[in-house]
């Protein structure tokens, strides 16, 4: 017999989730600074020193973010996917469980009782869904800065110089944000898994981003050859082919799968660990 | 309590991450087999056109890897190297197996003898007496004697030697030429036109580029003069003029280069030193490799040499690499591998499967990781020429327009400079110029289906005017907007004798394999000048037109690249993957027992704990064998100095932590993590745990949400009035002093008036008034039919509160019972709770 009206299915509903997660200035400052980034940009592009005329040797993305909304927001894209995203989704995925053990209000919302399964994955889709909404806030804010200031053009890509339509791009420009929605999955996943095992929300968010870094690293040896394709982070600027003439979307679907393969597993041993521990927090 | 769980799983990942590193690390410096120890030594030999001239060549020799009789390579540097250029390659080969020796030419290193172009009367002697060196090598296979297994194998000007030497000497059993020319005098003057090389258009700038490589005397070069058997004291005019150039093929250069035209003597010593000059000659298995980005000797060299041979019958491969003499990805790896399995075939007869007739590099994009470019290898079983296995034709347009060639031919165009080409191209496209007003432009319309063309396209055009023309056409692939790229930057000099009622020319433009996308257009421009080439002085204007306003192009559709589909693992990976995952949460699920109904009377009795045991990970127990029970309506006291296991009890009551053996029972439901009874019972352990970020009411009101329940069944107001907190409330908890904490966490535990209440030292932190007002509410709530469990180490608050108490030390029960009877039976130890509970425990009083 359980108390009047409870009913493991409802608990924990997923806007309790995300009321509870707004109101931390954690969550505020990381979407301040996703938010305000491409303001930055745009302040340092108008006020900075004359840069060269572009049109001089090899085309490269910084040099043709001026161009318009659509190449500003793909620069603001290619500067920020490496690290910055990667630690916003870090801290939404890697904070989430810490958290709540480090304040201790994981045992008596496991008392409650919220089931363990349902507890993770409450958290991981609300966790998913901040980490989406900080990767997809960045490129918009762009296009929207990029646009005010720079105006409303056809994109111009890096490399040779070519054109393509504002509306042919803007699909393309979907699929861009899309793939690096995926392709931070991996960060997400072990930041997760990491922010079950430990109750320092620090170490698991650190733990996440570490990772990125070493495999980074090792992406730059060149000796590995054929093995650095399985690096989580290879593919992570897969993205650009995209955005090339004649768009190559192979480097896209290897990342995906990657990113895939990797996410997967962290997510079913973090739900593994957390079923099996012992709360002690 | 803290426990290093946590901490394990972030060692755990680190851990895996150090070895990652590690493996990685021993895998890419772990040593590769011991080398074979080289020899390096002069071997004497004899040349020239009577056989009676000694030169010493300087060569090395590496035994196979394997030991034994194994078949020997012979591998040529090119021009302006040393035997020292192919010592990484020939280590290699040796590692493979090979016997391989390596030697600086005539002319080269320190070498002994002048340049002569690989010429059979003195290259080619050479190589001969290197191959009855090898016969005397114990190392060496014979196929009889005097007669090594031999391959030879090297580039450009080491191409050469391969293909004169096979041609002089029958003993060669297979070649590996790359990059290499069939007629050197159509090399340095080509004609597109097909007028041959007397009416070609000198290649200045590489013939210099040549001929001043040979000449310049290094410093090594002037020591090891010093040393030979006539030490010269100083450069002479002679040295300086023609360096180590044989003196006949710098007489004949430096005509060459005054006039631009090529003499009959020149053509007839620049093929004396072909393989256009012995037909029939070469009959023994062939590999010609080809760069496509070579403006000096590009692939119709390779072409005439594939015709010629395969035309005695012998088995011929191409393959055209990305790169060439004008720079680009030389392929070193995929040389190597084409070279070395061409050997294994046709030396060491091993069952390698058959050579794709044709390959042909083509650009394969980026490589995603490191963004460069990546080739990939188209191939076909036959090499079908450069005409293709089936032609096309382009229609393209454009009026007659009239073309100036400047006085003194300058300024030129550009396509490719030697020695720098690799600036100006990027991709398999480079950038060109051409000057206005000396280039005539005609053009397709975008091409409606992608157009790939492999080989050498075809053109009639008619110039008019008056004296000898010199142009170059050249096949660029147009956009509209975006900048033309010439293919491989290759252009076509042909010269034509211009007439005023025009004389047609067919042109057969540069061979390449270039991909035309659809909507592109194919646009020929035909200019009258180019740095690399020697054009006429004489200020000239004439018309060109189109003779058939179309252009031949061959295509190869045998050509197929591997497949480029998603590798297998893309979608094998995430499907094992996911398989694996639901492995590891399916096996990760706990085990149930059959849930059996609890019983009437046991639906009734708030707690049981029946044989409750937990051992810690460090060995500590900390509740070993636990039994008592709970009725309803009491309010016990869980009693036991620190470290009796009250925590890890209430812990394993709220299905926080799993116990090792025996079962914690809640009105008759056995506690697992989650269990839904759960939801009658509330709870106050170790402390308050908040949001701190949220005020005390939005803690109170988010966490009844988080529990599903109706916001009627909170009761809200009820445990707000026990919190106690006034204004306080709206106030973020991080706020909140200890005991403010403590009473919304009672509070908390309170919500929706739970049937069993646990709190664990609830009056930690409280003033005296409020610890009476605590003791009130607790035997409030329990006269209400429910109970209360209360942990304490404050004896006089269990005495005065409590019922019942349970008594606990080192994690075994001690005592259990109502207060009275425990006074009772306190056998005159004293009349307080505290001496019984000291005398239970076994410390002294």
């Amino acid at each position: 017999m359980t108390a009047a009206g409870y009913a493991p299915g409802r608990t924990l509903p997923l806007r309790v989730e995300i009321v509870r997660q707004f109101r931390r200035r954690r969550t505020m400052v990381m979407f301040g600074l996703l938010l305000a980034l491409p303001w930055i940009l745009v302040l340092a592009f108008q006020f900075g020193p004359a840069g060269r005329n572009s049109g001089q040797g090899a085309l490269r993305l910084s040099d043709l973010a001026t161009q318009g909304g659509l190449n500003f927001a793909a620069f603001a894209l290619s500067v920020s996917a490496s690290f910055l995203l990667v630690v916003a989704v870090a801290l939404f995925c890697g904070d989430t469980v810490a958290s709540e053990a480090s304040w201790s209000s994981l045992r008596y919302l496991l008392a409650a009782p919220v089931p363990r399964d349902r507890l993770l994955r409450q958290k991981l889709i609300v966790s998913l869904g901040y980490s989406a909404a900080g990767v997809i806030a960045l490129p918009l804010m762009a296009l929207l800065a990029g646009t005010l200031v720079f105006g409303w053009h056809d994109i111009r890509v890096p490399g040779t110089g070519e054109m393509i339509s504002a509306s042919a791009a803007l699909p393309k420009f979907g699929l861009v944000i899309a793939y690096a929605l995926v392709s931070q999955l991996v960060v997400a996943a072990l930041a997760f898994l990491l922010s079950v095992s430990t109750d320092s929300p620090l170490g698991a968010v650190g733990g996440a981003v570490g990772l990125v870094i070493v495999s980074s690293i090792l992406q730059a040896v060149e000796a590995l050859g054929g093995l650095r394709e399985f690096l989580p982070t290879f593919w992570n600027t897969a993205w650009l082919d995209a955005l090339a003439p004649q768009p190559d979307y192979s480097g896209m679907v290897k990342g995906v799968a990657v990113a895939v393969t990797y996410s997967v597993i962290l997510f079913a041993i973090a739900f593994r660990r957390f079923r099996r521990k012992d709360v002690v927090s | 309590m803290a426990f290093p769980g946590g901490k394990r799983g972030v060692a755990s990942v680190a851990s895996l991450a150090a070895a990652l590193v590690l493996g990685v690390v021993v895998w890419a410096v772990w040593p590769s087999g011991a080398a074979p120890r080289p020899e390096n030594m002069r071997i004497s030999v004899l040349d020239g056109p009577n056989g009676d001239q000694p030169v010493s060549l300087d060569a090395t020799f590496f035994p196979p890897a394997g030991g034994g009789k194994a078949p020997a390579v012979l591998l040529a540097h090119g021009f302006g190297g040393s035997k020292m250029s192919v010592r990484d390659q020939a280590a290699r080969l040796a590692g493979d197996g090979y016997a391989v020796l390596t030697w600086s030419a005539r002319g080269f290193g320190r070498s002994t003898g002048e340049i002569t172009l690989d010429s059979p009367d003195y290259d080619v002697r050479d190589v001969e007496q290197l191959i009855s060196w090898l016969a005397k090598r114990p190392e060496v296979r014979l196929d009889a004697p005097g007669d090594p297994r031999v391959g030879i194998a090297g580039g450009s000007y080491g191409g050469g030697i391969a293909l004169m030497t096979a041609a002089y000497d029958k003993r060669v059993d297979a070649i590996a030429p790359s990059v290499t020319w069939n007629d050197l005098s159509t090399a340095l003057f080509p004609d597109a036109a097909g007028g041959g090389p007397e009416n070609g258009v000198f290649k200045r700038m590489w013939a210099g580029i040549f001929f001043s490589d040979g000449s310049t005397l290094t410093a090594a070069d002037a020591l090891d003069r010093l040393n030979a058997p006539a030490p010269a004291a100083a450069a002479t005019d002679e040295q300086v003029r023609c360096g180590r150039w044989l003196p006949a093929i710098c007489d004949v250069y430096q005509k060459i280069a005054e006039t631009g035209r090529a003499t009959p003597e020149a053509v007839s010593l620049l093929r004396r030193s072909s393989p256009v000059s012995v037909p029939g000659g070469i009959r023994i298995p062939t590999l010609l490799i080809q760069g496509q980005r070579d403006s000096l000797f590009p692939l119709s060299q390779a072409d005439a040499n594939a015709r010629q041979i395969a035309a005695t019958g012998a088995p011929v491969d191409v393959a055209w690499i990305d790169g060439g003499h004008d720079g680009g990805d030389a392929e070193i790896d995929y040389v190597y591998d084409l070279t070395r399995s061409w050997f294994d075939r046709w030396l060491d007869h091993a069952t390698t499967p058959a050579s794709a007739g044709f390959a042909v590099s083509r650009d394969g994009g980026r490589d995603p990781g490191t963004r460069r470019p990546t080739v990939v290898h188209a191939s076909a079983g036959t090499y079908p020429g450069l005409t293709g296995t089936a032609r096309r034709d382009i229609a393209i347009t454009g009026p007659e327009q009239p073309i100036a060639n400047p006085p003194g031919g300058s300024p030129a165009g550009i396509t490719s400079v030697p020695g720098v080409g690799g600036l100006l191209s990027s991709g398999g496209g480079g950038v060109a110029l051409d000057i206005p007003g000396q280039s005539a432009v005609f053009e397709s319309a975008p091409l409606a289906v992608t157009t790939q063309i492999t080989g050498s396209a075809t053109v009639r055009i008619r110039v008019q005017g008056e004296g000898e023309a010199v142009l170059f056409a050249k096949l660029y692939d147009a956009g509209d907007g975006a900048l033309a790229t010439l293919p491989q930057s290759l252009a076509a000099p042909l010269r034509v004798a211009a007439t005023p009622e025009g004389t047609v020319a067919t042109i057969t433009l540069p061979a390449i394999d270039h991909r035309f996308d659809a909507g592109r257009r194919m646009r020929l421009v035909l200019s009258t000048t180019d740095l690399g080439y020697s054009t006429p002085a004489a200020p000239a204007v004439h018309h060109v037109a189109l003779a058939v306003p179309a252009l031949t192009v061959p295509l190869d559709a045998a050509l197929v690249t591997p497949a480029t589909g998603p590798a297998w693992w893309t979608w094998a990976l995430p499907l094992a993957a996911i398989l694996i995952a639901a492995a590891i949460v399916v096996t990760g699920r706990p085990r149930r027992g059959p849930a059996e109904p609890p019983s009437e009377a046991a639906a009734e009795t708030p707690l049981v704990i029946s044989g409750l045991s937990k051992r810690y990970r460090n060995g500590e127990t900390a509740v070993d064998d636990l039994s008592f029970e709970v009725r309803k309506g009491q309010v016990l006291g869980l009693l036991g100095p620190n470290g009796a296991g009250k925590t890890t009890t209430m812990r394993m009551l709220m299905g926080l932590i799993h116990p090792d053996a025996g079962e914690v029972r809640i009105f008759g439901e056995r506690v697992v993590p989650g269990a839904p009874v759960l939801s009658r019972l509330g709870s106050f352990v170790e402390g308050p745990g908040f949001l701190p970020h949220l005020t005390g009411r939005d803690n109170l009101d988010l966490y009844w949400k988080a529990t599903g329940r109706p916001a009627a069944d909170a009761h809200l107001e009820e445990a707000l009035e026990i919190a106690g907190l006034g204004a306080a409330l709206d106030r973020a908890v991080r706020t909140y002093s200890h005991g403010m904490r403590q009473r919304l966490a009672i509070a908390q535990a309170m919500l929706g008036l739970p049937d069993l209440l646990v709190l664990d030292e609830p009056t930690n932190g409280l003033d005296p008034p409020q610890i009476a007002e605590m003791r009130r509410v607790l035997t409030t709530y329990a006269e209400n039919g429910r109970t209360v469990i209360v942990s304490s180490h404050l004896l006089a608050e269990v005495e005065q509160t409590c019922t019942h108490v349970v008594v606990m030390h080192r994690g075994r029960l001690v005592s259990a019972g109502p207060v009275s009877t425990l006074l009772a039976s306190g056998n005159g130890v004293g009349p307080r709770l505290e001496d019984v509970f000291l005398t239970l425990i076994g410390e002294p009083r």
